[in-house]
């Protein structure tokens, strides 16, 4: 992340993002797939790491092997096969959706994993309870915890989508498109952008 | 730096030349004022308390006093508002945050000019 003034010195935060080319790699279609959708791939791998079955497929649309294939159903722009998707289907000024996979944060307790506010206060004879989760239920009645209470566990690693992000700046040449504001994941994570 | 921030920066954002100025230094910041569609250069006085983050995003804060009242204004360095800066004196601190100051008014709140011989 960084962030970029505008004309009249509004600053704004914005993230870069590497988007494409991405080169279509299969094209189902209604009649032989019973739906339709676009699988894009982007990102160079070694042959030595592409198993058989992986570069006959790339091979069908004549490209290297790519590291991430994703399918994207009813693609609004049609597309053939081994035809290649950039930065130009999005336009400066867009609400996009960026969907990723979140920083791992480990084991956390429920103040940070659920927003819970803790137990008790610092004074008045306490000093053990500022994040403990409190009552886990009722007592007779039940005699048992409930399914789905939220508890201390492992946080981030989820996929996570953020909406409505506006598309600040566009560099063709390089492929980059800046976003408003943060998105899921560590420096270099992949994602994926819809409009 | 990362290359794509390096080549986001060095196509949106200009090229400001400022003297050197550090926490301590006592500068004045001329900053572009838009009303409307008409502009106007404010300046703002006072001593740097910190300079802030690194490359493109970096801030640094000025802090003058004003009818009495402390006043402190953060600018981001490289805004496209400010017009130019002038580094009117060099102070001598030991610290790179001078919050201390806040808590100071008067003769305590003077910063020592450091003194260099010139050509």
């Amino acid at each position: 992340m960084t962030s970029v003034f505008s004309p009249d010195g509004k600053q704004t935060a914005v993230t870069i993002i590497e988007a494409g080319p991405c080169v279509v790699t299969q094209v189902k279609t209604k009649e032989t797939d019973g739906y339709t959708s676009l699988q894009l791939a982007f990102g160079d791998k070694k042959e030595k790491h592409t198993t058989a079955a992986e570069k006959n497929h790339f091979a069908k649309s004549n490209t290297s092997p790519k590291q991430f294939v994703k399918e994207f159903r009813n693609f609004s722009i049609e597309k053939a096969l081994g035809e290649s998707v950039t930065v130009d289907i999005f336009a400066e000024g867009d609400k996009v959706e960026v969907v990723g996979t979140s920083k791992g944060k480990g084991f956390q307790g429920v103040v940070k994993r659920h927003g819970f506010h803790g137990v008790g206060e610092q004074s008045h004879g306490q000093h053990d309870r500022q994040r403990a989760p409190g009552s886990l239920g009722n007592s007779s009645d039940a005699s048992r915890v409930m399914k789905g209470v939220r508890m201390a566990g492992r946080m981030g690693g989820d996929r996570v989508k953020v909406k409505s992000l506006k598309v600040v700046k566009i560099f063709p040449e390089k492929n980059y498109i800046l976003v408003s504001g943060s998105v899921p994941g560590h420096n270099g994570a992949i994602v994926y952008i819809q409009k | 730096m990362n290359a794509a921030v390096a080549f986001v920066h060095d196509q949106l954002t200009g090229k400001r030349e400022f003297p050197k100025f550090k926490a301590g230094d006592n500068i004045t910041v001329n900053y572009k004022i838009i009303e409307g569609n008409k502009e106007r250069i404010q300046s703002f006085k006072g001593d740097v308390i910190k300079r802030q983050g690194t490359g493109h995003t970096a801030t640094f804060t000025v802090r003058k006093i004003s009818d009495g009242v402390g006043v402190e204004r953060t600018f981001p360095l490289f805004s496209p508002n400010i017009e130019s800066v002038e580094l009117n004196k060099v102070g001598r601190v030991r610290r790179a945050k001078l919050y201390f100051q806040r808590s100071r008014s008067g003769k305590s709140a003077r910063i020592k000019e450091k003194r260099m011989a010139t050509e």
